[in-house]
């Protein structure tokens, strides 16, 4: 066997590794989408439904309802805008979009992330939202750090530094919704463009 | 002892290959799933797990999911330290300085 052919074993072995492995067919494009929803979302959230100063936002009134509608809308358009660029992408990579990688990539990144949530409602119930944005920050950061092995990307940097941004916040009380939207916004258009931009020049 | 005797025999073929290769990043695989991966016909990848299995390189399980009879596959011990050394024969061969 010439140089050649074990250049080809090797090449093989690690596509079949990494196809095997880890979901790839995610695209930053999701990320940039999530950002700007993020953003437009809280920009909402900051003229119309938090208290104006003097005024406190309490759990069962209509305007924390509300609150809660709109982060939870813009975490469904999120996650259905990134099933949508996704299963595109997965047809045009050949690939199924709901295999042994994406179930694996999935349940890797709700452990966390839903631990993360639940934890937040029984603080909210206990009259607990000070931490709000810093914990969502840090849990989804350990959920992507936990995710990122089953993917390809650098998505485990994205998620230090939406843990790291998550702890100064639970240092700086009373500045959350700036650092939300630093950490689900503007890292995530950032992130979602470089991943962009690496993946249109392969 | 020069690098090819870490040179195995029983990984020269592309599909013996890729089963080793799915099987030590996957904790196990399924018939079906290895069938997709590498894009084998059922009695050809059948043959080549059996050459595997009989060099005890990976371990098979039978199992039923509900009534369906399902088998996996993983790679034992050996398999795995087997094809470590293949692959960095492998990589010293193409590295290795020309004469």
């Amino acid at each position: 066997m010439s140089d050649k052919n074990y250049l080809k074993d090797i090449t093989e072995i690690k596509n079949l590794m990494n196809r095997s492995s880890r979901f790839i067919s995610l695209s930053g494009l999701s990320g940039i989408f999530a950002g700007m929803y993020a953003i437009i979302g809280a920009v909402i959230a900051y003229f119309y439904l938090f208290p104006k100063p003097g005024e406190y936002l309490t759990l069962h009134s209509l305007n924390f309802k509300l609150l809660l509608a709109l982060l939870a809308s813009v975490a469904l358009l999120s996650v259905l805008t990134a099933y949508i660029i996704t299963t595109r992408k997965a047809k045009k990579n050949n690939e199924k979009v709901w295999d042994a990688t994406t179930r694996r990539l999935l349940i890797n990144f709700l452990i966390p992330l839903v631990t993360g949530g639940i934890y937040i409602i029984i603080k909210l119930n206990s009259q607990h939202y000070g931490l709000t944005a810093s914990l969502m920050l840090i849990f989804y950061g350990l959920a992507l750090v936990n995710a990122s092995k089953y993917t390809i990307g650098n998505v485990k940097y994205l998620g230090y530094t939406e843990i790291c941004i998550g702890l100064i916040c639970a240092v700086l009380p009373g500045y959350g919704l700036w650092f939300w939207i630093l950490g689900f916004g503007l890292l995530h258009i950032i992130y979602g463009s470089i991943m962009y931009f690496k993946e249109s020049k392969n | 002892m020069g690098i090819i005797d870490n040179i195995n025999k029983l990984f020269d073929h592309r599909i013996r290959l890729g089963i080793m290769s799915i099987l030590v990043v996957n904790e196990d695989a399924d018939f079906n799933r290895l069938k997709e991966l590498l894009e084998v016909t059922d009695g050809n990848l059948a043959s080549h797990i059996k050459a595997l299995e009989q060099a005890e390189y990976i371990l098979v399980e039978k199992s039923f999911v509900g009534r369906k009879p399902n088998t996996s596959y993983s790679a034992t011990k050996l398999g795995k330290a087997e094809f470590k050394k293949h692959i960095e024969a492998l990589e010293s061969l193409i590295n290795k300085p020309k004469y």
